[in-house]
C-alpha cells in the first residue's frame, strides 16, 4: 500500500507523517503521530468520542481523511493543558464530577474548547447544542454541561 | 435543573458520621488522567508490528456449515493468517465453569453449525484492520440453513428446533432436575382463594446494549520469558485470564493481564471472549494481536440484557395487602448460556420485590433460542423483574383503589420479616425511601403511612415461614414430549407438603483470616446489629429509639426547602468544601402535621460499637464468621 | 392534540454483590519507606470509581490522609485475584478486603509506633493526619512517616496487610428455592413525572424525585454521578432504547447511535435527589453499591406515568410513540387517569 507524506500543525507543533491511501484521522493521530487522546467509539461519525478541532472547528476525526488534514492546525485533548495548571475547562471537568470513566471526555472538551472559543459567554442551551453530537454512556450529560458552564464563567472572569 | 440532599437525620444513631475520609467527596484518583486525555485503555497501548483480528460470522439464525473456502481471502495482500476453529486447543467453554456452573456449550469459534446470526466461525488476522475487513468478505462459507425459534415460549413447546446442542430441551438444566427455578413459599393457590382481587397481567423487557463508549477489546503480544501480555477493558481480569487459559489450554502463569482502566462497562465486558481471541492469535503469530468489536459489532454480536417475560398474578385483599403473588419467567438467553443461567437464581432470591407476601411461588426459566447470546447488565436479573413488579403494583393500587405510594408502604418488608428464600430481613429502608420520595414530590400520606417505619411493625407473624406446596412439574426433557403448564403449581398431579417453619442454614461472610485483620470495633463506623438494633445503653432519647417515620418528611405539602432551588453539590467552587454532605441535615422537613424528629445529635458513642450479638454461634462482628 | 400530564411511582430494592456468595476479592497493602501508602488490587474501574473509592476506603481503615494513599490496578502480575466488577459487588466485597489488608497494615504501623514510643500498641490512635498518639495524651505522638522509617530502616518490620473477603458458595433449593441471596439491600422510591402528546405518542420526562438508600455515601460525589447517570439511563432504557425493535424478530436491529437511540443533554429532567444511609452490618463502612440499582425504578414508573397520563399501559419495553399511539387508538383516545 503506498504511503503518503502529510504535515499539519499538531497541538502547535509542525507534524509529518507517512499515511495510508484512506487512512483516516483519528488511526494517524493514534498510531501515527503517537496522540492517544482522541478516542475510537464508533468509527461511523455517530458518537464524538474522536472529535479534534481543525483549523478551530470540531471534526469527528475518524470521518476525515488524513490526507484531508495537510496543512491545517489541529487540536487535541492533549494539547489543551498548556502550563503547569490544567485548562479550566479540565478544572471544572475535574471538581465537577464531569467524567465517569472518562472515554468522552477528551472529545467533549474539543467539542466545549471550539464552542467556548467562538461563544465565551454561551447560554445553556447553546453549550447543550455544541456537545449534542458527543455521547456520554455514564454521566447524564448534566454535570458536563454545568462544567463547561463553569469553565465559561470563569475565563471570562480572567479575561475581564 | 438537579439537586442532591443527604438525609443525615434519617438512621443518625445507626452511623458515625465523623469519619476522616469516608463520607467526603475526594475527587477522583484517576480524573487527571481524564482530562488530559493520558488515561490509557486498553487500546492506547501501542505495539510496533500489531495484526488485527476480524471474524467471519453467521448471516443466518441458525445453520450448519458444509465447507469453507479460504482460498481467496488467504491470497490477499496483508493477510497473515486464517483461524480455524482446530486452532483453539479446548473449543468449548461456558463462563461460570470457573465456579462450577452449567455445562461448557459455547465454542470461541463454531466448528460445524451456528445458533445466532453474527456467530463467528473463522477468524483472519491481517496487517491492517482494513485488509482483515476485506479477507473476511472474501472468505466463502456454504451453510445449510435449519430451521430455528426466536420466541422463549414456541422454543419450549414441543417440536421446536433445538437451539444448543448441550441444551438439546432449549432451557437450562436447574440441579440435575427441572428445566426451570422454582420458588415455593406457602400456598399460592390458597392464597388467591382467599383473595378479594386477582390481578394478572404480563410484561415484557426488552433487549438493551450496554453501548459502553469503549467497545470490547484486547491487545496480546508475546512477552519476555515466554508469556503473553494481554491488555484488557474486561470487567473481571481473572474471569478473563482463566477462560483464556482454559480454552487455549495454557497455563495461567503464562498469562499476563493489564486492565482495570475501562471506558464504560455496564456487564458487557464479562464475557471474556475477546481476551482469548486476542492471546490465540498472539500465540499463532508470534506478534501483537488486537481482537477489537466495531461499533456494529457491539450492537449486534456483543451479548446484550438479554429479553424477559414476565406473568404476575397476585391476590389481593380489599385493603390493598397482597396475600398471594405468582411467577413466571422467561429469560431469553439466547443461543448460548454465558451468565443468564446465574441471573434467574438471582432474580429468584429477589421475589416478590421488596415486599412481605405470605404465599409466593415462581417458575423461571432459562431458555435458549437462536439469537445473539445474552449476558449482564446493570442491574442483571433484577430490572426486568422490578419493571414488572412495579408495573404490577400499579395495577394492584388500580384495582383495589389505593393510593400507589401508599399501596406499596402497606406491604413494604420491614426489619424481622421473614422472605421468600427463607432468610429475615433485616436493614430495610423501603418505606423511607417511599415517604422521602413522595414528601419531595408533594405527594400527600395519610398519617398511618407517614407514620410507618421499617424498623418497628414487622417480624413476628411476619417472621413465619408457613406450610408450603411444591410440585415436581418440569423435569428435565419433560417439556419436549408434551405442552404442559409453565406457571406454578399448575398441572401438578400430585402436590406435596414442606412443614411450616422448614429453613436450612443461612451463610455470612468468612471471618477475617487472622485477629489482626480484623476492625478494631472502634472504628467500624457503624451498628452492627443482629436480630434489631438495640439502642445503645445510656444512650437516652426521649424515647429508646426515635420513630422512623417521625424522622422521614411527614405528608407536607410544601416543596422540601432548598429542592430545586439551591443546587447543592454543584457549586463550581473547590471540591473540598462542598456542600454535598453538609454537616447537618439538608432540608430537614418543616411540618405542623407531624412531630419533629429530635435534633440529630453529633455522634458520640457512650462505648463502643458493640461487636457483641445475642445468638450463639453467630456473627460478632463485620465481616463476621459464617453463620449455620 | 393535547399533552397529558401524568406522574408515576415505583420503588425497589437491589441485592449487593453476587448471588449465592462464592466471589472472594483480596487486596495488598504496603508502605513506601518514609510512609506513603500502596493499595494493590485488581479490580476494575469502569468508571464507576473503583481506585477512588477503595483508596477513601484505605486511607480511612489505616487512619492517614487520602494524599498518602494511591490504589494500583489492575495487573494480574502485582493485583491479587478478584472476581471482577458487576453484581454491584466491587464496593463490598473489594471494600471489605481493603478494609482488612490496611487494617493489617495498620496493626504493624501501630506495632512499630509503639516500640519507637516505648508504649503498648493496644494504647495508640491515627489522627487521620499523618500522626500516631497516645490515647488521651496527644502530646506523645510519632509521625507516620518517621514510625515507617524506624519500622523498615531500624526495626526490620513491613508495614503491609493482605486481605480477603468471601461470603462462601451456597446453593439454592431446587424445590422450595430457599437461598441464601445475598447480605444486604440498596433501596430506591422515585415520582416521575411526564408530558404525552397524544398526536405523536411522545412521552417526555419534566421532572424526578427520588429516594434512594445506599447504606452510606461513602464518597458522595461519586453517588451522585451514579444515581444521576443511572436515572438518565433508566429513562434511556425506558423510552428508547434496544437492540431488537421488533423483539423477537431480529429485524431492524440498530448498528450505529443513528439507530441506536439514548437521549441526549438537551433531553435532560431535572432530578431532586434525597439520599438515605442506613448502614449494612457487614459492608465497608456500610456502603452499599448504588451503581446498579439505581436505573431501576426509573423504568416501571415511567410507564407507570404514561398510563397515569393517557391511560395505556405500556408494558413492553421501550416504551415507543408507536406503542403509545396504538395505546391510544386501541381505547377510543387518551384516557387521563391523574391518581398522584
Amino acid at each position: 500500500m503506498s504511503k503518503t507524506p502529510v504535515t499539519f500543525t499538531h497541538n502547535g507543533a509542525e507534524t509529518a507523517v507517512f499515511v495510508d491511501g484512506g487512512a483516516n484521522l483519528l488511526d494517524v493521530l493514534r498510531r501515527g503521530v503517537g496522540d492517544l487522546s482522541p478516542k475510537y467509539g464508533c468509527g461511523q461519525g455517530t458518537c464524538g468520542a474522536c472529535t479534534v478541532l481543525i483549523d478551530g472547528a470540531p471534526h469527528l476525526a475518524c470521518l476525515v481523511l488524513a490526507e484531508a488534514a495537510a496543512g491545517r492546525r489541529i487540536e487535541t485533548t492533549a494539547g489543551l493543558q498548556t502550563g503547569p495548571e490544567p485548562h479550566p475547562l479540565q478544572r471544572h471537568f475535574m471538581e465537577g464530577f464531569a467524567a465517569q470513566c472518562g472515554y468522552c471526555t477528551p472529545g467533549m472538551l474539543m467539542a466545549a474548547k471550539a464552542l467556548l472559543d467562538a461563544s465565551p459567554n454561551p447560554s445553556r442551551e447553546q453549550v447543550i447544542e455544541a456537545i449534542s453530537g458527543n455521547l456520554c454512556r455514564c454521566t447524564g450529560y448534566e454535570p458536563i454541561v454545568d462544567a463547561i458552564l463553569a469553565a465559561a464563567a470563569e475565563m471570562r472572569g480572567r479575561v475581564a | 435543573m438537579s439537586s442532591i440532599e443527604f438525609r443525615k437525620d434519617l438512621f443518625a444513631d445507626e452511623r458515625d458520621d465523623t469519619l476522616s475520609e469516608i463520607g467526603h467527596p475526594r475527587l477522583r484518583q484517576d480524573i487527571l488522567g481524564h482530562v488530559t486525555g493520558r488515561t490509557r485503555y486498553y487500546d492506547d497501548h501501542l505495539f510496533d508490528g500489531l495484526l488485527h483480528m476480524r471474524c467471519v460470522r453467521s448471516p443466518h439464525h441458525h445453520a450448519r456449515i458444509r465447507h469453507i473456502d479460504t482460498a481467496a481471502a488467504e491470497r490477499m495482500e496483508g493477510v497473515v493468517r486464517i483461524v480455524w476453529p482446530t486452532d483453539v486447543p479446548r473449543n468449548l467453554n461456558t463462563l461460570l465453569s470457573l465456579i462450577g456452573f452449567g455445562r461448557d456449550d459455547e465454542a470461541l469459534l463454531s466448528p460445524t453449525k451456528v445458533a445466532y446470526r453474527g456467530e463467528p466461525v473463522l477468524a483472519v488476522i491481517a496487517v491492517t484492520e482494513r485488509a482483515a475487513r476485506e479477507a473476511v468478505a472474501a472468505v466463502r462459507v456454504d451453510w445449510e440453513v435449519l430451521p430455528h425459534v426466536l420466541d422463549v415460549e414456541e422454543a419450549i413447546a414441543p417440536g421446536a428446533p433445538s437451539v444448543n446442542e448441550t441444551y438439546p430441551n432449549n432451557t437450562f438444566d436447574y440441579h440435575e432436575r427441572y428445566d426451570h427455578q422454582k420458588l415455593r413459599f406457602g400456598d399460592v393457590e390458597a392464597g388467591f382463594a382467599a383473595a378479594d382481587h386477582i390481578v394478572e397481567a404480563e410484561y415484557q423487557m426488552s433487549p438493551i446494549e450496554q453501548a459502553p463508549m469503549e467497545t470490547c477489546g484486547a491487545i496480546a503480544a508475546p512477552e519476555t520469558n515466554d508469556r503473553y501480555v494481554c491488555h484488557t477493558a474486561t470487567q473481571a481480569l481473572f474471569f478473563s485470564l482463566g477462560t483464556t487459559a482454559k480454552l487455549l489450554e495454557i497455563a495461567s502463569s503464562r498469562l499476563h493481564f493489564i486492565g482495570g482502566t475501562v471506558g464504560g462497562g455496564f456487564g458487557g465486558k464479562v464475557d471474556s471472549i475477546t481476551e482469548p481471541m486476542a492471546v490465540l492469535g498472539a500465540m499463532l503469530t508470534g506478534r501483537p494481536v488486537k481482537f477489537m468489536w466495531d461499533r456494529e459489532e457491539e450492537m449486534q454480536v456483543g451479548a446484550p440484557r438479554g429479553g424477559e417475560r414476565w406473568r404476575i398474578k397476585d391476590g389481593v385483599a380489599a385493603d390493598g395487602r397482597i396475600i398471594a403473588r405468582s411467577f413466571t419467567g422467561f429469560f431469553d438467553a439466547g443461543a448460548y448460556t454465558r451468565l443468564s443461567s446465574y441471573a434467574i437464581v438471582k432474580g429468584t432470591g429477589h421475589l416478590p420485590g421488596p415486599y412481605t407476601i405470605p404465599n409466593v411461588a415462581s417458575n423461571v426459566f432459562c431458555v435458549f433460542t437462536n439469537r445473539t447470546p445474552a449476558t449482564a447488565m446493570r442491574g442483571f436479573g433484577i430490572t426486568g423483574v422490578d419493571f414488572a413488579i412495579e408495573c404490577h403494583m400499579d395495577r394492584v393500587a388500580e384495582a383495589v383503589g389505593v393510593d400507589p405510594v401508599e399501596l406499596r408502604i402497606l406491604n413494604a418488608y420491614r426489619d424481622g420479616d421473614m422472605k421468600p428464600h427463607r432468610r429475615v430481613a433485616k436493614n430495610c429502608a423501603l418505606i423511607e425511601c417511599c415517604q422521602v420520595a413522595a414528601a419531595k414530590a408533594g405527594i400527600r400520606l395519610s398519617p398511618e403511612m407517614a407514620a410507618a417505619s421499617s424498623l418497628t411493625g414487622g417480624g413476628g407473624a411476619r417472621a413465619e415461614i408457613p406450610e408450603t406446596a411444591t410440585d415436581e412439574v418440569g423435569r428435565i426433557g419433560e417439556r419436549r414430549q408434551r405442552a404442559m403448564p409453565t406457571a406454578p403449581l399448575e398441572g401438578a398431579t400430585a402436590k406435596r407438603r414442606v412443614p411450616a417453619g422448614t429453613q436450612g442454614s443461612s451463610v455470612g461472610a468468612a471471618a477475617p483470616q487472622r485477629a489482626d485483620m480484623a476492625m478494631d470495633p472502634r472504628r467500624v463506623g457503624h451498628r452492627v446489629e443482629d436480630g434489631g438494633y438495640q439502642p445503645v445503653p445510656g444512650r437516652a432519647r426521649d424515647a429508646s429509639r426515635p420513630a422512623a417515620p417521625a424522622a422521614a418528611p411527614p405528608a407536607a405539602s410544601a416543596p422540601m426547602p432548598g429542592a430545586n432551588a439551591a443546587r447543592p453539590g454543584r457549586d463550581p467552587g473547590p471540591p473540598a468544601a462542598p456542600t454535598a454532605a453538609p454537616p447537618a441535615p439538608p432540608a430537614a422537613p418543616s411540618s405542623s402535621s407531624a412531630p419533629r424528629p429530635p435534633e440529630p445529635k453529633p455522634y458520640e458513642p457512650e462505648q463502643p460499637f458493640q461487636k457483641g450479638i445475642k445468638r450463639p454461634g453467630v456473627s460478632r462482628f463485620l465481616s463476621g464468621t459464617r453463620r449455620r | 392534540m393535547t399533552v397529558h400530564k401524568g406522574r408515576g411511582f415505583a420503588c425497589i430494592n437491589y441485592p449487593i454483590g453476587m448471588n449465592l456468595g462464592g466471589d472472594p476479592s483480596q487486596a495488598l497493602v504496603h508502605a513506601t519507606p518514609d510512609g506513603k501508602f500502596m493499595v494493590t488490587l485488581s479490580a476494575i474501574d469502569l468508571g464507576q470509581g473503583m481506585k477512588s473509592v477503595t483508596r477513601q476506603i484505605a486511607a480511612e481503615a489505616i487512619g492517614v490522609p487520602i494524599a498518602d494513599v494511591y490504589v494500583d490496578t489492575a495487573d494480574s502480575d502485582t493485583g491479587p485475584h478478584d472476581m471482577g466488577s458487576f453484581a454491584s459487588r466491587g464496593t463490598h466485597r473489594m471494600g471489605n478486603a481493603v478494609i482488612r489488608a490496611a487494617t493489617e497494615a495498620r496493626a504493624q504501623l501501630l506495632e512499630a509506633a509503639a516500640e519507637e514510643l516505648e508504649v503498648d500498641p493496644a494504647d495508640l490512635d491515627t489522627d487521620g493526619q499523618g500522626a500516631i498518639h497516645v490515647r488521651g495524651a496527644p502530646g506523645r505522638s510519632i509521625t507516620v512517616a518517621e514510625t515507617a522509617i524506624a519500622a523498615q530502616f531500624k526495626q526490620g518490620r513491613t508495614l503491609s496487610g493482605r486481605g480477603i473477603f468471601l461470603i462462601p458458595p451456597s446453593q439454592a433449593d431446587p424445590e422450595t428455592g430457599e437461598m441464601t441471596p445475598v447480605s444486604c439491600y440498596a433501596h430506591a422510591a422515585l415520582v416521575v413525572d411526564v408530558e404525552v402528546d397524544d398526536e405523536t405518542g411522545v412521552v417526555t420526562v419534566t421532572e424526578i424525585n427520588s429516594a434512594y438508600e445506599v447504606g452510606r455515601a461513602l464518597n458522595p460525589k461519586l453517588v451522585e454521578q451514579q444515581l444521576v447517570g443511572g436515572a438518565w439511563m433508566g429513562v434511556s432504557h425506558a423510552l428508547y432504547e434496544t437492540t431488537e425493535p421488533y423483539y423477537p424478530a431480529r429485524d431492524h436491529g440498530p448498528v450505529d447511535f443513528n439507530t441506536y437511540l439514548m437521549p441526549g443533554p438537551g433531553e435532560i429532567a431535572p432530578h431532586s435527589i434525597a439520599v438515605l444511609e442506613r448502614p449494612a452490618e457487614d459492608a465497608p463502612y456500610g456502603g452499599k453499591g448504588p451503581g446498579e440499582m439505581c436505573a431501576n425504578p426509573v423504568l416501571p414508573a415511567i410507564a407507570n406515568a404514561v398510563y397515569d397520563a393517557v391511560g395505556v399501559r405500556c408494558d413492553t419495553l421501550p416504551i415507543t410513540p408507536e406503542k403509545v399511539l396504538r395505546g391510544i387508538r386501541e381505547n377510543g383516545g387518551a384516557q387521563p387517569k391523574g391518581r398522584l
